[in-house]
């Protein structure tokens, strides 16, 4: 018994060195060296500027303005925003996009408020799209557009979401619709090897791709 | 749709071609021979020894010695995170400035790293340093894991015993399983991982501003090195409170892919180490058919039940097919990267393994979805299992199918050449019903009081029930995946998003069910390696029950089932049963 409490006490004190300091610091040294973007979160600047990372998505919203030209407050006083009409618009976000607080939505599978939630994300696609995308009904709204994400922060949307919001973009921007669709096409990332994954257009590489060949201001 | 089932059979294949490799080099590690790591490790394995001052050779221990070996060191394990987990705050790595956590919660997660768990009451990115996630929980990731595998090793050997008592050396087991299989693996797969996005550093939080000139807090920290070994030990606590769905835990298709093989690779492999062990593929190849039957019947259910979207997306008018680029079903709670078919894979293999990773929500699974997980989780963690514990777990069901086998043909059980008698099965028995009888019990104090029903947070009604039952069944199961809606929203006066904080019932009884039906089952598990290793051996003679054959193997599952449904069947209806079978809306 004696013997076991010092081995087991030594054990934990080396485990904790090699396998909790030295093991993760080594890992943390050589990504730093061979893969320093990756290692410190794939961060994408414009212009020596960091505006965001690839891998995490962002908000593309401004805050709605009254009559008055003031900034509109919901109940709790905080600005309403809304979305960019000439930026492609990212997956519903039960954590606004936080990169820092994560949580999941936790919508039940067969709840009123799942419904009403629903509900609403498609009542306000259908808004925000069919103006400049007359075909389009509530049947073919693709399920992304109006579901949260797992992780709040979902960098990417699917391929049918891009292309219905292409026609919003191209007329906002006024561009013709096959350069937005083309800008899609090359912001889109494929299944790896074909197989595994989905096909997922990422927002933030595309709206900054958008910047580019057709600034708004 | 094809294109999923394409995925999910790409994994299967790769998951198989990899078993009998893995296990052929588990097997030379657990019998102590040379492998082509031997060279490099050899001599650390050896100073390992000397600081430790084990000497392996001379000191083998009966069943006794090693359950004392075992309860020591996770005793240290856990007195060592929960230390360091209370005065966090003291350390360095912490840019944060996170303080130290407060009683309850730090009993819940030292408890649940300690046991193989991860159970996630704790928020990781808002309330643990960088030291706590490297010198607390990823040590605990790699410990608790190695303590799985060790127990099932002395297991094989008491069964394998030309009656002696010695199980082997718990140290020197615990050593080589971390040296020669987790350590390299993990190395290997971080550097892996960073390479394809996963993160890994020590900086602070970078603040920046979007490009629609807005702010967003990139949490950072070493990631990588943490994700694979949370996988590979089948451990699933996150470094994120959203776990596998964060980007910066798992980035793309071929992320997820790896992630998912790691999870599986050791449990399933294990069943061919047996094999080799024993002397016997065919006894590994039984039990792995077993496994595999029973898991990839969830992976289709959960799949298709995904596919289909749920009673509040149709209520709602939306329609779930799938069209030209679009996946179609359920997408709630899922990422885009990894789809429907990724993230139905994902839950079900995090369900039969312990690993209690999530990449989605599983709480917006549709009902039928929800099953799955619940289904896995009741069969008791024995289909594939954790690593080291579903392999042990299992072949207490084989002895009990033996026994009944044996009565069913009115001959003496034996399995493998030794007599399963009355000590054997009262061990067994008490190593099969701890883990339900846990569940029940604190589910059900959990749900008809107060203090437990405060963790609800769907309400009262079916979907609330199934998150306190679903809340047991895996701290029980050691599995740490939840509903996360348990205990998981923003709590006003907590500092950062923190789970069960302040809610001092659902951490002591969770922390106490885990540890509980932890070490109690691998008491009873050590307990019949013991009895069996004194036993001796007799010829297989004409009339013996065959173990290898598929008529075994259909036995083997219909006990599995049998003792899962039969223990859980009422509960389940109150949840998931009624969920799937009315589209009604609460």
């Amino acid at each position: 018994m004696k013997k076991d409490l010092r081995t087991g006490l030594i054990a934990i004190v080396v485990m904790t060195v090699f396998l909790g300091l030295a093991y993760p610091l080594a890992i943390t040294g050589i990504s730093q060296v061979a893969f320093p973007g990756h290692a410190n979160g794939s961060k994408v600047s414009i212009d020596g500027r960091i505006v965001g990372s690839k891998l995490i998505g962002q908000e593309f919203t401004e805050p709605k303005l009254g009559k008055n030209g003031k900034p509109v407050l919901d109940e709790e006083g905080e600005e309403v925003l809304v979305p960019i009409k000439s930026y492609f618009q990212p997956r519903p976000s039960a954590t606004e996009y936080s990169a820092d607080v994560t949580f999941f939505g936790n919508a039940a599978p067969d709840s009123v408020e799942a419904r009403e939630e629903v509900r609403e994300y498609m009542k306000a696609y259908l808004q925000l799209e069919k103006p400049y995308d007359k075909t389009l009904t509530s049947e073919g709204i693709p399920v992304d557009a109006v579901t949260q994400s797992a992780s709040g922060v979902d960098p990417e949307i699917s391929q049918a979401n891009a292309r219905i919001q292409a026609h919003r973009i191209a007329a906002v921007r006024k561009l013709p619709l096959s350069q937005v669709e083309d800008l899609i096409s090359a912001n889109t990332h494929g299944r790896f090897l074909g197989v595994l994954g989905e096909p997922g257009v990422n927002v933030l590489e595309l709206n900054i791709a958008l910047d580019k060949q057709a600034p708004t201001k | 749709m094809p294109q999923g089932w394409l995925q999910i059979a790409v994994f299967l294949v790769v998951l198989i071609a990899l078993i009998k490799p893995v296990g052929i080099y588990m097997a030379r590690v657990f019998t102590n021979r040379r492998v082509f790591l031997t060279p490099v490790v050899g001599p650390i394995e050896r100073l390992t020894f000397k600081v430790l001052r084990v000497r392996p050779e001379a000191e083998g221990q009966d069943w006794k010695a090693y359950a004392r070996s075992v309860i020591v060191f996770s005793l240290f394990s856990w007195l060592a995170l929960y230390l360091i987990l209370r005065t966090q705050a003291a350390h360095p790595f912490n840019p944060e400035g996170f303080h130290s956590g407060p009683w309850d919660l730090s009993f819940n997660t030292a408890s649940s790293f300690v046991t193989n768990t991860n159970w996630q009451y704790y928020g990781g990115e808002t309330t643990l340093t960088y030291f706590s996630q490297m010198a607390g929980l990823t040590v605990q990731n790699f410990a608790s894991a190695g303590v799985g595998i060790v127990v099932v090793i002395a297991l094989i050997r008491g069964i394998t015993a030309r009656s002696g008592r010695e199980l082997g050396n718990f140290w020197q087991d615990l050593i080589r399983t971390l040296l020669y299989i987790l350590v390299p693996i993990s190395i290997i797969g971080a550097l892996f991982l960073v390479s394809q996005g996963v993160i890994q550093n020590i900086g602070g939080y970078s603040m920046i501003h979007t490009l629609t000139g807005g702010t967003q807090v990139l949490a950072q920290g070493p990631v990588a090195s943490q994700e694979v070994i949370k996988e590979l030990g089948t451990n699933g606590g996150g470094f994120f409170n959203v776990n596998s769905a964060f980007p910066f835990e798992n980035s793309s298709g071929l992320t997820n892919f790896f992630e998912m093989l790691l999870i599986l690779v050791i449990p399933a492999s294990l069943t061919y180490t047996y094999g080799r062990m024993v002397g016997s593929q065919r006894q590994g190849w039984a039990i792995f058919s077993a496994m595999f039957t029973l898991f990839i019947v969830g992976v289709i259910v959960v799949y298709m039940a995904e596919q289909h979207g749920t009673v509040a997306q149709h209520a709602a008018g939306l329609h779930t097919h799938a069209f030209n680029g679009s996946t179609g079903g359920n997408m709630e709670g899922k990422d885009q990267r990894f789809g429907v078919a990724g993230t139905s894979l994902w839950a079900a293999i995090t369900t039969v393994t312990s690993c209690g990773a999530v990449n989605g929500a599983l709480e917006s699974l549709t009902g039928l979805g929800q099953a799955v997980p619940f289904s896995n989780l009741s069969l008791s963690e024995v289909v594939f299992g954790g690593v080291g514990t579903g392999l042990y777990s299992m072949l207490l069901y084989v002895l009990l199918a033996v026994f009944i086998g044996g009565l069913m043909v009115g001959r003496t059980p034996e399995y493998l050449g030794k007599k399963i008698q009355a000590r054997e099965i009262k061990l067994v028995s008490l190593g099969v019903l701890v883990t339900p009888l846990a569940v029940l019990l604190a589910s059900g104090l959990a749900s008809a009081t107060r203090a437990g029903t405060r963790s609800i947070y769907a309400g009262i009604n079916p979907q609330g029930f199934s998150e306190t039952l679903y809340a047991y069944l895996s701290q029980a199961n050691n599995n740490g995946s939840a509903l996360a809606g348990y205990t998981g929203f923003i709590q006003p006066n907590a500092p950062g998003n923190v789970g069960a904080y302040g809610i001092s019932f659902a951490d002591l009884l969770g922390g106490a069910v885990m540890i509980g039906a932890r070490f109690l089952p691998i008491l009873f598990v050590l307990g019949v390696a013991g009895a069996l290793a004194e036993k001796r051996v007799s010829p297989a003679g004409l009339g013996t029950m065959r173990t290898d054959n598929p008529t075994f193997v259909i036995l083997l599952i219909g006990v599995v089932i049998l003792v899962g449904a039969l223990t859980f069947f009422p509960a389940l209806l109150l949840g998931p049963v009624v969920q799937s079978l009315t589209t009604r809306l609460f």
